[in-house]
């Protein structure tokens, strides 16, 4: 702790900079909205998950009940919870970042900032830990509302087990956003206009959400063709070929990572061949066995959240002050 | 650093040594050689796109530059730009805020920007929005606020930080006379009162000229001519090897050339729209009104050029049309 209070007292302006910007989210009107409607969506999401949960309680045999007050979705709500904070995530990491550099240009405030004994990269830091703060009690304050009520809806306790997968979910979920707010200000960075930085971070977001992993099965298919009676060789290629160029997107990296975490029956990510399967014991894995599992990925997106961030950090250090 | 060179830096806040900066081909400044002693209100002066803005921001840290060396203080701009930026205030040209908080809001960031504690930085605000006139705007919205008004907010905004060097960029432009007439007492009150050094950038001469004891006239990266104006106007008439004199006439004919060429010194003569300019080897002025009067040629403009500042400002800005309107 002491020495963390060392770091932010040497950052000359950095927890000047973060205060200003979280407050600046926080009473944003974008902000707001956005907010807004992923609440509503969720709290919707968590009530059709939890009467699918009781109607069908008795009928079934249930574990994971808590779980699946995040996982399961009913026919009037065809998304359930994660499924959402994966398609929306993205939107809130670009709405608080897409105008980070750009805008301050836009406002002619850039030039008057720096001109305060500040170090340049205290502006960019305090912006990027900023938005990630802001993602951390979203994400973190949403989880646990859906927790909350969930319990009161289900009465089902979480096991210690389950609180861990939670915690790990929603630790993702913030990386997984906090990669999409690097890229946001990596845009800002790159697009004078705000309007083109905003578009930008849209059409990746897009294209990586819809279209990249249908990319990567043509091209799979393309190079690998299969048809009912390929051999298993093939057939493996072709998935190997597929998961490879689908995994260069932080999206698929989250997917498989949530799944995985979010529901223990899940035991790997690649394809099983049936000797494989032969004698492996029923059950599901435990929370370090999935953690596991998911390693990798992890890795993978930290590390592109990393990547862009440097990006836009060193693009930052080295761009004219002046337009 | 030895301490006579100390001794020596001490009286010059801002001083620079063979600083250049080039874009690419393009040099923006030239071996800029440049001294502001302290206590003083010092003007640079030139044409858009002349290298001022760059200038300082060189000051400031804020761009490097590709060869040379900028002090503030003594303190060297791109080792130590923290130092230099705690005693410099910047108003930069069309200075912008953050629209959607208030006056007092904004300069509160300032303050906390410069490690101002919150309560000391809420009376140093009340007082420099005192100072500046927008005591009662203070709480507005700046998306509210005229032209004007956040120009007063910025000079409020570097006055939080109170600091000894205040450099403004192009101060004046986009305000109206009366507001420019306020701005300019409430700079010079600033030199003035609190000893504060102040340097301003502007392409505006007239306007800048009755407030500056120095003036530093700047084109295409270079600085042309330095010194108080009495100075600059003796070192350009003195630094060229001829004198120029308008002259118009009634009658304005050919006739007047052949006197003009009858008298010694005049070695060179070119017709303009309204007058006619003459090189001469000196001052032919007295011979020639005598000369105009024998041959009944009745001067209405005689002038010498390179002695009066407008002449100065004519001579180094000629490429820069467009604001000549005002001078007569």
């Amino acid at each position: 702790m002491e020495g963390l209070a060392k770091i932010i007292g040497s950052n000359k302006g950095l927890s000047a900079v973060v205060a200003k910007e979280v407050g600046d989210h926080l009473s944003g009107k974008r902000f707001l909205i956005l907010s807004l409607l992923i609440i509503v969506i969720c709290l919707g999401s968590l009530y059709v998950a939890a009467s699918t949960i009781r109607s069908s309680v008795g009928r079934d045999q249930l574990d994971f009940v808590f779980l699946r007050l995040y996982t399961s979705s009913g026919s009037s709500m065809p998304f359930s919870f994660i499924s959402f904070i994966a398609f929306l995530g993205p939107l809130i990491g670009l709405t608080l970042g897409f105008d980070a550099i750009n805008g301050e240009r836009d406002r002619r405030t850039l030039s008057r900032v720096l001109a305060q004994p500040i170090y340049r990269d205290a502006l960019i830091n305090g912006k990027f830990i900023a938005g990630v703060m802001v993602v951390f009690f979203m994400i973190f304050g949403l989880g646990f509302l859906v927790a909350g009520l969930g319990i009161i809806l289900t009465g089902v306790p979480p096991t210690f087990d389950e609180l861990c997968r939670l915690l790990a979910y929603l630790t993702l979920s913030v990386i997984y956003i906090s990669f999409w707010l690097a890229l946001a200000i990596l845009f800002s960075l790159l697009f004078r206009q705000t309007s083109t930085s905003a578009l930008a971070g849209i059409a990746v977001w897009l294209f990586l959400a819809f279209f990249a992993t249908l990319l990567a099965g043509m091209i799979a298919d393309g190079i690998f063709p299969v048809s009912d009676n390929s051999n298993v060789d093939q057939v493996l290629a072709n998935d190997k070929v597929k998961k490879t160029l689908s995994r260069l997107s932080p999206t698929f990296l989250y997917e498989e990572a949530v799944v995985t975490i979010m529901n223990p029956s899940v035991r790997t990510l690649g394809p099983i061949l049936l000797s494989q399967a032969v004698g492996a014991i029923q059950g599901t894995l435990s929370f370090t066995q999935s953690l596991l599992l998911i390693w990798p990925q992890l890795v993978g997106l930290i590390g592109a959240t990393l990547i862009c961030f440097a990006l836009a950090y060193i693009n930052f250090m080295k761009q004219e002050i002046r337009a | 650093m030895t301490s006579k060179n100390n001794l020596l830096k001490k009286n010059f806040i801002v001083e620079t040594i063979n600083l250049t900066k080039k874009y690419g081909d393009i040099t923006a400044v030239n071996n800029l050689n440049l001294q502001v002693e302290e206590g003083t209100v010092f003007g640079l002066l030139g044409p858009n796109g002349a290298g001022k803005t760059t200038t300082i921001l060189m000051l400031l840290g804020l761009t490097e530059p590709s060869s040379g060396q900028a002090f503030v203080a003594g303190y060297d701009s791109t080792r130590n730009p923290i130092q230099v930026k705690s005693i410099v205030g910047y108003l930069p040209d069309n200075v912008g805020f953050y629209e959607e908080m208030t006056g007092i809001e904004n300069l509160l960031y300032t303050a906390a920007l410069n490690g101002i504690p919150k309560n000391q930085a809420k009376i140093r605000i009340e007082q420099a929005l005192e100072r500046v006139g927008l005591k009662d705007t203070g709480k507005r919205r700046v998306g509210e606020y005229s032209r004007g008004m956040r120009q007063r907010l910025g000079i409020a905004d570097v006055l939080v930080k109170d600091p000894k060097l205040i450099i403004m960029d192009e101060p004046t432009l986009g305000i109206d006379p009366e507001g420019i007439h306020d701005l300019l007492n409430l700079i010079k009150d600033l030199a003035q009162q609190d000893g504060r050094t102040i340097l301003i950038s502007s392409h505006l001469l007239h306007q800048i000229q009755k407030i500056c004891d120095k003036v530093g006239i700047f084109v295409e990266g270079k600085l042309m001519a330095s010194g108080t104006i009495d100075e600059l106007q003796h070192q350009l008439a003195g630094g060229s090897d001829h004198v120029e004199i308008e002259l118009k006439t009634v009658p304005f004919d050919d006739g007047l050339l052949k006197i003009c060429q009858k008298i010694n010194g005049v070695l060179n003569y070119q017709w303009s729209e309204d007058y006619l300019l003459l090189q001469c080897e000196q001052d032919v002025r007295e011979e020639l009104s005598k000369k105009l009067y024998e041959n009944n040629y009745l001067p209405l403009h005689l002038q010498l050029r390179g002695i009066s500042l407008d002449s100065i400002y004519l001579r180094y800005f000629q490429k820069e049309e467009g604001y000549g309107g005002g001078f007569s």
